[in-house]
């Protein structure tokens, strides 16, 4: 599986006031494989993942995607190279329905200009036609079609969880970011979320980075495992070694 | 294609039927019903009054129903627009100008009130560029700002007379198509009006309903999500504000050329709030609704002061006397409607709801989706 470094970042630092949320971060993340990031509440795990998508721009270091440095560009524009997230806590379109969802998040890659729209031109349909169908076929995958028409709240939770991973998909990601995917979910759901995670893994060519405290998630599911605590990296190998660390059993468990 | 030319077939036949209308009403001016006018020019121009209202509401929605921006200064913008081709079309069609053929005339109109649109599409760009770092209601302010700005700005300028107001703007070319007996057929400021509101309406629901409006709504829905999902919400936000901003400019143009005369006091910020009352009212983020609040608030002070004016044999003395009251309590009348609708229908008259020939034909689109369980809902 070890094929090219697809995301790094260097020495990645962030300061709010007088708090380093993030302290000389060096991330390593290979295209196509499954990675956890786990720490106890409050380590920093999220604003790793804003300064990975360009919610903000850290303080000292710099952070490469697919070659670039990619630190202080905007979030849409990072979106557009091809990494894609979803969000601890639930933040779908609420006034749309789940099919217009998913559309909303192909609007990277559409064809129509508000120009055809206004006019309705050819290209306008033909582009709408596409989104419609691409995003029917996503949410086959997930299992929401035949939500479609539902809005996107009136879903059960478990189900809003699974639409902004297929949200996060339509923006055609190289790179998937997914924050606590299973927080919420039972047990059943959880083992569910595990296979597809695997599946859409294989399906649509992704490599994965994985927040979760949901541990059954994290050891079945991820290749490598970092391990943040109080916004420092302090173990990073594969399931079974970072679960014998004395570091992180410390951290985990006080010492 | 057929969506195409579907739009086109519309508005061609809104053209016909807006034209016969305004003949209809115009003729309707020679008559009488129990000794009174059914229609004098006074009412004419508050149906044109409504029309420019359609205009404005809708174009606001653009910005704030559906981008979730909270914009103040949508009387700026019309006074911009109206403005600029006020100054256009009184250059070139009067004085020395004057008396040019129809044509020409014609021409000079509509590049009048396209100048005026451009003039406050700009206006639009440079107010949308504060909003990509205010929210709510701090930008509120500072559109409220820039509005009172062009007032006063306008107000300093003499050659479009300064605080005195702005006059001798022509008023619309009158076209006259037909005339039998005490019919006439015409076709100038209300037709010019209405079809411009029925364009606002086609343009703003077709950007709605496409993924430029769903990018647009996104932002509304969750900004944070919107720009993760790669839509530039920046952009997005600055062409909501600028096309926004070029409709309400090509309304105040109409507005100018119905009146013959802009007073700059009419477009303090007590104008823009009264465009804001017609989508709250209409309902946020439904074109039916913007249209519903212009058509109801504009025509309802004026209604009012018609039904003071209402005597008939048939009415006792207490509802003549009543009546005859309504001017006074014409305001208290209007802003209690206001708060009744507020407490009790706070999301608006129609809310979201949008009018839609198709589903009242029967034709919905939407395939049936099983009834989802009303389980657990967080967050």
């Amino acid at each position: 599986m070890a094929g090219q470094v697809i995301l790094e970042t260097n020495n990645c630092t962030i300061r709010f006031g007088g708090l380093v949320a993030v302290n000389e971060l060096n991330l390593s993340i290979q295209e196509g494989e499954i990675f956890g990031l786990i720490g106890p509440n409050g380590a920093g795990k999220t604003t790793i993942f804003n300064l990975l998508t360009g919610v903000y721009a850290p303080t000292s270091g710099t952070i490469k995607f697919l070659g670039k440095q990619v630190q202080g560009t905007k979030p849409c524009k990072i979106s557009a190279m091809g990494m894609s997230r979803t969000f601890q806590n639930i933040r779908l379109f609420s006034s749309m329905t789940v099919l217009e969802n998913v559309m909303t998040a192909y609007h990277v890659r559409t064809k129509q200009s508000m120009v055809d729209a206004i006019f309705r031109s050819f290209n306008h349909q033909a582009d709408e036609k596409q989104q419609r169908d691409f995003s029917m076929e996503l949410l086959s995958i997930f299992n929401l079609a035949q939500y479609a028409n539902e809005l996107a709240p009136s879903l059960p939770y478990g189900s809003q969880r699974r639409l902004e991973i297929a949200r996060a998909l339509a923006t055609n990601p190289k790179l998937l970011l997914l924050d606590e995917p299973a927080a919420g979910m039972n047990p059943q759901e959880s083992i569910e979320l595990m296979h597809l995670i695997g599946s859409i893994r294989e399906k649509f060519k992704l490599t994965v980075v994985l927040v979760e405290h949901n541990m059954k998630v994290v050891m079945g599911v991820c290749e490598r495992i970092q391990v943040i605590e109080y916004g420092k990296s302090i173990a990073l190998g594969t399931p079974q070694e970072v679960r014998n660390d004395p570091k992180v059993i410390e951290a985990y468990l006080g010492g | 294609m057929n969506t195409f030319l579907r739009i086109a077939a519309w508005f061609g036949a809104s053209i016909v039927v807006v034209t016969i209308l305004e003949s209809i009403l115009k003729s309707l001016k020679n008559y009488q019903i129990m000794g009174s006018d059914i229609i004098t020019d006074y009412g004419l121009s508050i149906i044109g009054l409504i029309g420019v209202s359609i205009s404005l509401a809708v174009s606001l929605q653009l910005i704030n129903g559906y981008t979730g921006q909270f914009s103040l200064g949508h009387a700026g913008f019309m006074a911009i627009g109206g403005y600029v081709s006020a100054f256009i079309s009184k250059t070139f069609l009067t004085g020395q100008a004057s008396g040019k053929g129809f044509i020409a005339t014609l021409f000079i109109y509509i590049i009048a009130l396209i100048a005026g649109a451009i003039a406050s599409a700009i206006a639009g760009l440079i107010v949308g560029i504060p909003s990509l770092r205010l929210k709510g209601d701090y930008l509120a302010i500072v559109t409220l700002g820039f509005g009172e700005i062009i007032r006063l700005v306008i107000e300093t300028l003499d050659v479009v007379g300064g605080p005195r107001g702005y006059i001798g703007i022509p008023k619309f070319p009158v076209w006259k198509w037909l005339s039998v007996g005490g019919f006439e057929g015409t076709f100038s400021s209300l037709s010019w009006i209405f079809l411009f509101a029925i364009l606002t309406i086609i343009i703003i629901h077709n950007i709605v309903n496409s993924s430029f409006g769903r990018s647009l709504i996104a932002i509304r829905e969750n900004e944070i999500a919107a720009e993760a999902m790669g839509i530039d919400t920046a952009f997005y936000k600055v062409s909501a504000f600028t096309i926004s901003a070029a409709l309400a400019g090509f309304a105040g143009g109409l507005y100018a050329h119905l009146y013959a005369q802009l007073v700059p006091s009419t477009f303090n910020f007590v104008k823009s709030v009264e465009i804001i009352i017609m989508i709250v009212f209409g309902g946020m983020g439904s074109i039916t609704g913007a249209v519903l609040g212009a058509v109801v608030l504009t025509g309802l002070p004026e209604w009012l002061r018609i039904m003071a004016g209402l005597r008939a044999d048939w009415m006792p003395n207490w509802l003549a006397t009543g009546f005859s009251y309504l001017p006074d309590l014409r305001m208290i009348i209007y802003s209690s409607l206001l708060i009744i609708t507020m407490l009790v229908r706070p999301q608006g008259i129609l809310g979201g709801y949008e009018f839609s020939l198709s589903r009242i034909l029967g034709k919905s689109k939407k395939n049936q989706a099983p009834a989802t369980s009303k389980e657990e809902k967080k967050s």
